[in-house]
């Protein structure tokens, strides 16, 4: 397929798609597959079969829609209503009020339980009102099963773009104006990585797609991959253009079957359509992708130690320098980004770098997706500018703590990042402000905790975490965190005095300043929060223990 | 431990139609040492395990040292030596649901079937396991029993589920 074919099919579509006067799109993320929303898809395509309203209304299945708790959900477009908690034997009459009668069915419109009066049009609750989606935009309004769909929303222009009107240079010239930076946590300028890969000559070289999501209580790019394959595909191809790599490969978690599923279906579409293979377009590019699955190990999101797991070795970390960037997968430089990074590459592309930079901060650029879970009201996945405080995303988007409890910390980073209490929830959230805290932004999960949550035991559930995760390879953190825990332990369990709590400090520090990677590096930070923003339940847990010897 | 391999089937290893795909997997990837995760993954959804006739037939044709097998197999949690129960009760432990009471549903079942994570009840029905974090956090606490996700689960409701 060359560029004017790509863009003849894409009218195409455009124009099919008004021969519908509505879209039902049945959200089919993880979250509403297993709140039953498959039941759901069935029955609305037997109803609108059995109403004879096929040709007027199409049905689809479609990727996360955001507020995962209120599943299965259903959005019906053009006028963008969604509806919540909807069963197999609910879907007739929504059929009758909504799009035969044309009156909206109220009693089951998204977060009907929490609002005076709920939206027809979702777009003006809170929830969305306050979001910006640039790499969630197609996710919940297209089928992520067609590649056809992902045409109809622009989709592949961009490569079209690259190929056929742009350069290399350019691409990562754009990239670079973009100032866009690594979502996965670190938040290196992506830029100037791809520069330095496009930079190394060698005969061989490699474009790796991070997507072990192996932190708890993240779920982003798990949703991305389920419900727009081809945006993060697209992204992958425009690397290997880009810094002149011929083959990819994508890392996905083996907890992931859908997003796999959805994954190798996407790499089959884009292959049939010359998106993917030699010569792609009619150019003399030629790249091709191939998906490895992990096999549970933490250590493998860091990306020395992905790379020794894609060789099919034990996912430990090495010493960086060199970087993978010099030399990765088999000695070749090798670009790795993670699949949010990847998601942004076209809108770059397509609307060009000044304009994705306008977004966000100064220093940190675009938008963030956040999987929001924990004690919230609405707990599902957003995307928000960089620059959005925590109090407006926990009490606005999120509507604040269920239950009448209070609010007590936000959990970000996982088990790499820290607890931010309530006196900093107006701090904007971008890769340095979270720093300061002594937290990271990590790949974006975001856990918020009330009262009930005992700080000491929150430290220890991570290192729990990290001694089970530690890959073994270096002291600090095979020795260090097992340490760490067994003191957190003393602490909790009321057994603990001063002198403990002085050590385990210490020792927090040590292991930071010597690992060899950054599960170790960053293993302290949950215990280091903790301890800067919570001392009290510390001191509380050692009070008890000095009651308990009296 | 070739007993393990022909135990449902009465057959050897060889006969076993199950190693005919394991052999796919091989053969696809050109017998590179570097698919070795990629062809574990295939043998255990094959078997629920990874019986050590089957590992040792792996290290074979893609001519790797065992230790070097062994160690990776030791290496993720995926991979399992030792047969599983009939049916699995993965309980998710990621932060959501760790704050969303995880230890309570954990609690339950060890009170109702005696056996904690990485354990298997005396009769071989049920095993029970804990993931990092299935990634459906915004249904905390979530379940999952063979291949069915359940969210927000009550610790109440653990019996009547793992009721086969």
């Amino acid at each position: 397929m060359n560029t004017n074919e790509l863009k003849e099919l894409s009218e195409k579509i455009v124009e099919e798609g008004k021969a519908f006067k509505k879209k039902v799109c049945v959200c089919c993320g993880a979250g509403c597959l297993s709140s039953g929303s498959e039941a759901v898809l069935e029955s609305m395509k037997q109803t609108i079969k059995d109403k004879g309203l096929e040709s007027t209304v199409q049905v689809i299945p479609s990727g996360c829609m955001g507020p995962c708790n209120q599943g299965p959900l259903v959005k019906i477009l053009p006028e963008e209503t969604i509806y919540e908690k909807l069963d197999g034997d609910a879907v007739e009459a929504l059929v009758d009020d909504h799009i035969v009668k044309d009156t909206p069915q109220e009693d089951k419109l998204l977060f009907s339980e929490y609002r005076d009066k709920p939206f027809v049009d979702s777009r003006e609750d809170p929830f969305f009102k306050r979001q910006k989606r640039i790499v969630l935009e197609n996710c919940g309004r297209i089928n992520p099963e067609s590649i056809e769909d992902y045409i109809g929303v622009n989709g592949y222009q961009a490569l079209a773009y690259a190929l056929h009107r742009s350069s290399p240079e350019h691409i990562i010239g754009e990239i670079k104006l973009s100032r866009l930076r690594g979502r996965g946590g670190a938040g290196y300028p992506t830029g100037f990585k791809w520069e330095t890969v496009y930079r190394h000559v060698a005969d061989q070289k490699y474009v790796v797609c991070n997507a072990d999501e192996g932190d708890p209580g993240a779920f982003m790019d798990r949703s991305i991959l389920e419900g727009d394959p081809h945006r993060v595909l697209e992204g992958m191809i425009l690397a290997g253009y880009a810094i002149g790599a011929t083959q990819g490969y994508a890392y996905i978690r083996g907890e992931y079957p859908a997003a796999i599923k959805r994954f190798e279906e996407a790499l089959k579409q884009a292959r049939k359509k010359g998106f993917l293979g030699r010569s792609i377009m009619g150019s003399d590019f030629s790249f091709d992708v191939e998906i490895r699955i992990g096999a549970g190990a933490f250590v493998c999101g860091e990306e020395t130690a992905l790379l020794a797991s894609i060789e099919g070795k034990r996912g430990t970390p090495r010493p960086r320098p060199p970087y993978p960037a010099e030399s990765g997968l088999w000695g070749k430089p090798t670009l790795i980004n993670n699949v949010e990074t990847f998601a942004n590459i076209a809108p770059i592309v397509i609307s060009g770098g000044t304009a994705f930079g306008e977004v966000g901060t100064p220093k940190s650029a675009g938008t963030k997706v956040f999987a929001l879970a924990g004690k919230v009201q609405i707990s599902g996945l957003i995307e928000v500018p960089m620059g959005t405080n925590l109090r407006d995303i926990i009490f606005e988007i999120g509507g604040g703590i269920p239950g009448g409890h209070k609010f007590k910390a936000a959990q970000t980073g996982g088990p790499s990042g820290g607890c931010i209490p309530e006196q900093h929830l107006d701090h904007p959230v971008d890769y340095e402000s979270l720093q300061e805290l002594g937290s990271i932004m990590g790949s974006g999960g975001l856990i918020v905790m009330d009262e009930t949550s005992d700080m000491v035991d929150v430290a220890r559930y991570f290192m729990e975490f990290c001694v089970d995760e530690s890959c073994g390879k270096c002291i600090p953190c095979r020795v260090g965190t097992k340490q760490m825990f067994d003191l957190l332990t003393k602490i909790y369990e009321g057994r603990a005095t001063d002198i403990d709590l002085a050590t385990l400090e210490q020792l927090a520090h040590v292991v930071k300043d010597t690992s060899l990677c950054g599960l170790g590096m960053s293993a302290p930070n949950p215990l280091l929060s903790t301890l800067r923003f919570f001392k009290e339940d510390y001191i509380q847990h050692l009070k008890d223990s000095a009651l308990a010897n009296v | 431990m070739t007993q393990a391999v022909a135990d449902k089937k009465g057959g050897d290893v060889k006969a076993d139609p199950r190693l005919k795909l394991i052999n796919a997997a091989i053969k696809k990837n050109k017998s590179q040492p570097d698919a070795l995760i990629q062809v574990l993954h295939v043998a255990q959804n094959m078997y629920g395990y990874l019986p050590m006739d089957v590992v040792r037939h792996i290290t074979h044709a893609l001519r790797l040292p065992p230790s070097r097998v062994y160690g990776v197999i030791t290496f993720y949690h995926f991979f399992n030596l030792n047969k599983q129960g009939d049916h699995t009760c993965m309980v998710c432990t990621g932060t959501a649901c760790y704050v969303k009471g995880a230890q309570a549903v954990l609690d339950a079942i060890a009170d109702r079937f005696g056996i904690r994570p990485g354990e298997v009840t005396a009769d071989e029905s049920l095993g029970l396991q804990t993931a990092r974090c299935l990634g459906a956090c915004g249904l905390a606490p979530a379940v999952v029993i063979d291949d069915r996700v359940l969210g927000k689960v009550a610790p109440e409701q653990m019996e009547k589920e793992l009721t086969f």
